[in-house]
């Protein structure tokens, strides 16, 4: 299991750093830079600047000088929040982010779960269509269309929750999150009907219920825990997702999380800030992606039995 | 009065063409204290029926149109299902066909036994524990207390039938339902477990139903033999009855579907395609020191246009040895020489040239059909991997091999799962015989099939093995298999090859312990004896 765990985690190193090399010739590549201005730059004071944050250096100078300062945890500072440093913006961004994904995951899991589990007790019935019909629709619709229609008929015609905000207004959680999380809660609606289609036609099923037991058990004791397996697996891709998503919706409820000051960086060509963002986002997500690995294979008896035997 | 009567009972089914009969009307009796067996094809209704009485078909399509099921006074028939479901498990209990999938592989043993206990008893956990204990070692479970906690995947087939049993009977039921109960183990264990429901059936005092589709297999154990066909039960009475003196056509059928036919064996010069000298296949695992050796030390001559049968129970190597001679399995030392070539030393494409001569058929014909792949797509990769045809003679090619394997040339774009069991096997032949080999390794090919298909698949490979002039390794468990298409037999045990001779030297005068065990297992040997030989 150990030897497992490291040598999955070793995998990941050249994956972050090929992602850390690329986004940072990527960047360098697109015109501009972070002190291009409306207002012109006195050249002194430009110098000065670029001086203070070595970009007077040859590119490859700087690449090996940001790979260093990486090596030892830290991310440089922020070209347009001077005194800020990229660690610090990420530390106060990623708390709102981190709640925001947990409650629209949660709303996932929950509500995508519960449906696809009763749709797949009484398959091509009422039961199955409707829920597998809304998730088909919540598939197709994007969260910058959703989020918008959500704050129309929730916020403004009915006036039940705050249209913007994170952690100001009683409610003003549930629409960000419900906008970020029903995409997901479809996709797991659908993976968790197939899986509990697939496990309650087994013969172990059948033992089961020849053994008497009330049909609810039978789901729950026999059926759920092969029918999620492949719900767990999602859990990982879906982390970067979550992720990804988070931008779109931060923008839209006007919530401080990482996603804003991402796309802003990206806007101002704060070059560190972009950078530090990327690397730190896919360490989670390449982390995430190991531990729902992890913990479908741990799921299965059988492969558990093998990581205990040391593979 | 009876433990259980059914009077007719009639159940049909909704498809997409309508409403096909699946049981028309049958009436039988089960006793207490007595076997009584339900005998027929696949498809004949013998399960549905039992299934149906326990409100354990799912329900559409199937539908129960009529009829009386009487357990202990209760019409099963028309119970609730909440009722219905405090029955199951306690009063009448049951055991499924293929023990490999109907344990829950995501729940210790110790979990699934007490289930049972816990949910009809109301018993505390260390009581119920203490009982599965209890039985898992009556059903002959080694170190049963260790079982407890293991999973499914630890155990065999003929062990995970055994816990299956256990868990049946946990709550001392009044009525076992065995629905095949042996089809999916080997020949030695298949006559163990018959023996242990047997025994188990008589100290604790249940009537038995006992569902399969082999007559050799019930004519020990049963005191009643009910036999069906098509929905209908088309005759009904004591084995001794049944065996001497059948008067329905079917079941005439079904005992001359036995194999047991004499075969004269065929002493040829000898030619050897294939020689295999002290051949070892170990596998190491992890977990401990010792290698699993699968195949230990096996030398073995192949004959040119021989058919070699290879027995032995699960777990003997016979499939390791015919997967090692195909350098499927890794071998870990010795050679095997085919044609004059050794083929441990063959890599890449000299070894993809000798794989064109050798082919594989496979126990399973479901499983090892591609489901998405019609039968010309799997009849047409092999022809075109290894260039025996090009893509203008690839129809008349697979037109002919359809024509081998006797399935009609219109079936050619149907896929698998469009196909029973027997048609299937033979697109797996079809499938075999594409790269024209010289040598075939077929690894139980009969074991999943009803007896009467059987009989036509081995007519099949024999008729075939003439024909193209093909050696082959039989590889079965089933001796009266054997003995109907082998000219010579190896016997595995262990790992080793304990007896080689002519099947008539096997069978006639066995010198090993083991073969003699082996030949003393068969079932139905006491109770076939006479009737065959006459």
């Amino acid at each position: 299991m150990l030897k497992f765990l490291i040598s999955r985690l070793l995998q990941s190193v050249p994956v972050i750093l090929i992602v850390v090399t690329a986004t940072f010739f990527l960047v360098r590549a697109a015109p501009g830079g972070p002190f291009d201005e409306e207002k012109a730059v006195l050249p002194e004071v430009r110098k000065a600047l670029e001086a203070q944050y070595k970009l007077d250096l040859p590119l490859h100078e700087q690449y090996f000088a940001y790979l260093g300062d990486l090596f030892q945890g830290d991310l440089g500072p922020s070209f347009k929040y001077p005194g800020r440093s990229v660690n610090e913006i990420l530390a106060s961004g990623l708390p709102i982010t981190a709640e925001l994904g947990f409650y629209a995951l949660l709303i996932a899991l929950v509500i995508g779960g519960t449906a696809g589990v009763f749709a797949a007790l009484k398959p091509n019935t009422k039961q199955d269509y409707i829920p597998m019909t809304l998730a088909m629709v919540g598939i197709c619709m994007p969260s910058f269309l959703l989020g918008p229609l959500l704050v129309l008929v929730f916020g403004i015609y009915l006036e039940l929750l705050p249209i913007a905000g994170w952690g100001m207004l009683p409610g003003d959680k549930i629409l960000p999150s419900v906008t970020l999380g029903s995409a997901y809660a479809a996709y797991v609606a659908r993976l968790s009907r197939a899986g509990m289609l697939e496990v309650l036609s087994q013969d172990y099923i059948r033992t089961a219920r020849a053994k008497g037991l009330p049909e609810w058990q039978v789901v729950v004791r026999h059926a759920l825990r092969g029918g999620i397996i492949p719900v767990v697996a999602f859990l990982g891709p879906a982390f970067a997702g979550l992720l990804a998503g988070s931008f779109v919706v931060e923008t839209i409820f006007q919530i401080p999380g990482l996603g804003r000051f991402y796309v802003q960086a990206a806007f101002n060509r704060d070059y560190t800030m972009i950078l530090g963002t990327t690397v730190f986002l896919s360490t989670l997500i390449v982390f995430f992606n190991l531990l729902s690995d992890v913990a479908a294979a741990w799921l299965n008896p059988r492969l558990r039995a093998q990581f205990q035997g040391g593979k | 009065m009876s433990l259980l009567s059914v009077d007719n009972l009639q159940i049909s089914f909704s498809t997409r063409n309508g409403i096909s009969t699946a049981v028309n009307g049958i009436s039988f009796t089960v006793e207490k204290n007595q076997i009584t067996a339900i005998i027929g094809e696949s498809g004949s209704g013998k399960s549905v029926s039992c299934y149906a009485m326990l409100g354990l078909i799912p329900s559409p399509p199937g539908r129960i149109d009529g009829g009386t099921a009487l357990f202990e006074g209760k019409d099963l028939l028309s119970l609730s299902e909440d009722e219905l479901r405090k029955i199951r498990g306690r009063d009448i209990a049951m055991i499924f066909q293929d023990p490999m999938t109907c344990l829950n592989p995501f729940m210790t043993i110790g979990d699934q036994l007490i289930e049972p206990l816990r949910l009809h008893k109301n018993m505390g956990k260390a009581d119920a524990k203490a009982r599965a204990i209890e039985l898992l070692d009556e059903v002959g479970m080694r170190s049963p207390a260790q079982c407890f906690s293991c999973y499914p995947h630890e155990f065999s087939g003929g062990m995970r039938q055994r816990v299956m049993i256990a868990m049946a009977l946990i709550n001392e039921p009044k009525l076992l339902i065995a629905d095949e109960p042996t089809t999916a183990l080997d020949v030695t264990i298949q006559a163990q477990i018959l023996r242990l429901i047997a025994d188990l059936q008589n100290s604790h005092d249940i009537g038995v139903l006992l569902i399969s589709h082999d007559l050799a297999v019930v004519a020990d154990i049963a005191d009643q033999i009910i036999v069906m066909e098509r929905g209908n039960l088309v005759e009904k009475g004591e084995p001794k009855a049944i065996f001497e003196n059948a008067q329905h056509p079917y079941t005439q059928k079904l005992l001359d579907a036995i194999p047991s036919a004499e075969r004269a064996s065929q002493e040829g010069a000898s030619d050897p395609l294939i020689e295999i000298s002290s051949l070892r296949t170990w596998f190491y695992s992890d977990n401990s020191q010792e290698p699993v050796k699968a195949v230990d030390d096996v030398s073995l001559t192949i004959n040119r246009g021989e058919i070699l049968g290879l027995v032995g129970e699960s777990g003997s190597g016979k499939s390791t040895l015919g997967r090692s001679i195909l350098r499927l399995a890794p071998i870990t030392d010795g050679t095997i020489t085919f044609d004059g070539t050794d083929l441990t030393q063959l890599s890449g494409a000299a070894l993809k040239g000798f794989r064109r001569r050798m082919q594989m058929i496979f126990q399973d014909p479901f499983a090892s059909l591609n489901p998405r792949m019609t039968v010309f797509d799997t009849l047409a990769e092999p022809l075109l991997l290894h260039n025996i045809v090009d893509r203008k003679g690839l129809d008349n090619a697979i037109q002919r091999l359809m024509d081998d394997v006797g399935l009609a040339r219109n079936f050619v774009r149907k896929y698998p799962h469009e196909f029973s069991g027997g048609q299937r096997q033979r697109i797996a032949i079809g499938r075999a015989l594409a790269t024209q080999p010289e040598f075939i390794v077929a690894d139980e090919p009969v074991s999943a099939l009803d007896v009467t298909i059987q009989a036509q698949i081995l007519e099949l490979l024999q008729d075939l093995g003439r024909e193209h002039g093909l050696t082959m390794l039989f590889v079965s468990h089933d001796l009266a298999v054997i003995r109907q298409i082998a000219d010579h037999i190896a016997v595995m045990y262990h790992g080793k090859l304990v007896e080689r001779g002519t099947a008539a030297e096997i069978f006639g005068s066995p010198q090993d312990p083991y073969t003699q065990r082996l030949l003393a297992s068969i079932p139905g040997k006491k109770s076939l004896a006479e009737p065959i030989s006459a």
